[in-house]
């Protein structure tokens, strides 16, 4: 708060007291929340050193590295697939042959509305029953099913993003690369697909945070990636009588948490960056882009208008 | 076609076992949001840290690690039975909440600050202002995210399927288990969600249109 609220003028005295009371009210809640879980966690006894002593295990900490390094590798072959069906479907739907373009409108609509766990589910139910037939995917059905489903839905996110920054880009750059005699590839691998990536590029990032999260769908599929790897590693291990669920379940959120948090800073990061150089099109935000297509673009248009960065 | 025919009660039961899962989640979703967005744009700092560490909580947590937690840790921490019908409305609430909070929070942000100093100069109270002036300008710029965070919940709510909350996607399991053919399981499903997404974009454009005032 900067003191400059739409909803409130700087407090004067009586509000400052009323203030004053509401803070510390609000602190013995906030702290009293606090208080009772951690009471509650005593009593149930999850704060027993045992129960934490598990992590001191050589075998607990390989078994939650190797579930970090799944996921990690089902989310950078998922992010960079995504990213490339992301701009291939931009550039159909922007195609001037119109069954190109039907076709990519159709694919984006019908699986950006599908859920996601609908689709990897489809897909390894189907990698089963045709396992023999398939070669190294049926294999490893679990993986491809997962991996292809997140590529197909972020790709779908990815590729309206991407479309949102081509839109972005001023019609006079395109009718001058024209004018210059520049193919219709041309304009768009060196003039509008650079802009674009370059004003998205934090939007795709909060996009490739989505990604992340969604990869824990594996557990469902029963994937051994980070959630399916803790939750049978807490089944298996029991300290004092009893699975130790929740002293697993707050290491894996942290993990998890702090993953997010890594990526969404590096997208902020660049937002930031974005905003300081004076040229090209403006930075998008680095927000989820789970708004419609219109959204993004007026969000473009009001950076522009605020001057926070000179649209050539 | 036969696989819907034959299996009729259950698709009928899985569409609204998602359509009711779907508006509880968002009522609570709602309620809890706009509490949280109070917290964080109100003058009070531990009130504010609380909003803010709720939100980065929930928005950076996957749903399955929730769902996990309101499953197995939440009922033996603290003593209680919930049936899985209220875990699920209880993990897709808290989820979705976050989001709907940043969607009001940036909305009250985007009203320009003038108006409530102009509103103000004219004698009007804060409830006065809130309510006649800063609301109605943020509903309209709040409602288009709504309506994205109201479909994203209705695709998420998919996960308490998996979890054996009656539920569409609890319908596809059920049936490919049975050994039917995925792909039109799928189609049936997919519809079904299609149906819902369309009624909810539905229902956004006309509020949009009925508040479309040019500002």
């Amino acid at each position: 708060m900067s003191g400059s609220s739409v909803l409130y003028d700087a407090p004067g005295p009586k509000a400052q007291v009323r203030n004053w009371i509401y803070t510390i009210v609000g602190s013995l809640v906030v702290l009293g929340l606090i208080a009772f879980t951690l009471y509650r966690m005593n009593v149930t006894g999850q704060l027993k050193p045992e129960v934490w002593n598990i992590f001191n295990n050589a075998g607990v900490r390989a078994n939650i590295r190797d579930g970090v390094l799944t996921t990690l590798k089902v989310f950078a072959v998922a992010g960079v697939l995504s990213l490339l069906l992301g701009l291939l479907l931009a550039v159909a739907r922007l195609s001037e042959h119109k069954p190109v373009s039907w076709f990519a409108t159709g694919f984006i609509e019908l699986f950006r509305a599908i859920p996601l766990l609908i689709t990897i589910y489809a897909l390894w139910v189907l990698f089963l029953t045709y396992k023999d037939s398939l070669g190294t995917i049926g294999e490893n059905a679990a993986f491809w099913a997962l991996v292809i489903g997140l590529t197909v839905y972020n790709g779908c996110v990815q590729a309206e993003v991407i479309r949102a920054g081509i839109n972005a880009v001023p019609r006079g750059q395109v009718e001058a690369a024209y004018a210059l005699g520049l193919r219709k590839s041309q304009v768009m691998t060196m003039l509008l697909l650079p802009q674009a990536v370059r004003a998205m590029l934090p939007t795709m990032i909060s996009q490739l945070v989505v990604t992340l999260k969604d990869t824990s769908l594996g557990y469902i599929i029963t994937y051994s990636e980070l959630l399916f790897a803790a939750r049978t590693m807490a089944n298996n291990i029991i300290v004092n009588g009893e699975n130790p669920i929740t002293a697993v379940v707050i290491v894996v959120g942290a993990i998890y948490i702090a993953m997010c948090l890594a990526l969404s800073g590096l997208a902020n990061w660049i937002e930031r960056r974005g905003r300081r150089t004076p040229k090209g099109v403006a930075v998008a935000p680095a927000a989820e882009p789970i708004v419609e297509m219109s959204e993004i673009q007026q969000t473009l248009s009001r950076n522009t208008g605020n001057g926070t960065n000179n649209g050539v | 076609m036969n696989v819907l025919l034959d299996y009729l009660p259950e698709f009928r039961e899985g569409f609204i076992g998602t359509v009711l899962l779907t508006l509880a989640s968002g009522v609570l979703a709602m309620v809890l949001g706009v509490l949280i967005a109070g917290f964080r744009v109100s003058p009070v700092p531990p009130l504010r840290l609380f909003g803010t560490a709720w939100v980065t909580l929930f928005r950076n947590t996957p749903l399955t690690l929730l769902f996990l937690i309101v499953w197995f840790v939440i009922p033996p921490l603290f003593g209680l039975s919930i049936s899985p019908w209220t875990k699920a409305l209880l993990a897709l609430g808290c989820y979705t909440s976050a989001f709907v909070c940043e969607a009001v929070r940036s909305g009250i942000n985007t009203v320009p600050l003038g108006q409530a100093e102009a509103a103000r100069s004219i004698g009007m109270t804060f409830s006065q202002t809130l309510r006649m002036i800063i609301l109605p300008q943020a509903t309209r710029t709040v409602l288009p995210p709504l309506s994205s965070i109201f479909i994203a919940l209705t695709k998420n709510s998919a996960i308490a399927g998996a979890f054996s909350v009656a539920e569409l996607f609890g319908v596809q399991k059920l049936l490919s288990d049975k050994g039917y053919a995925a792909g039109l399981i799928f189609v049936w499903v997919a519809l079904g969600y299609l149906i819902i997404t369309f009624a909810i974009s539905g229902l956004f454009r006309l509020l949009e249109r009925r508040m479309g005032v040019a500002r």
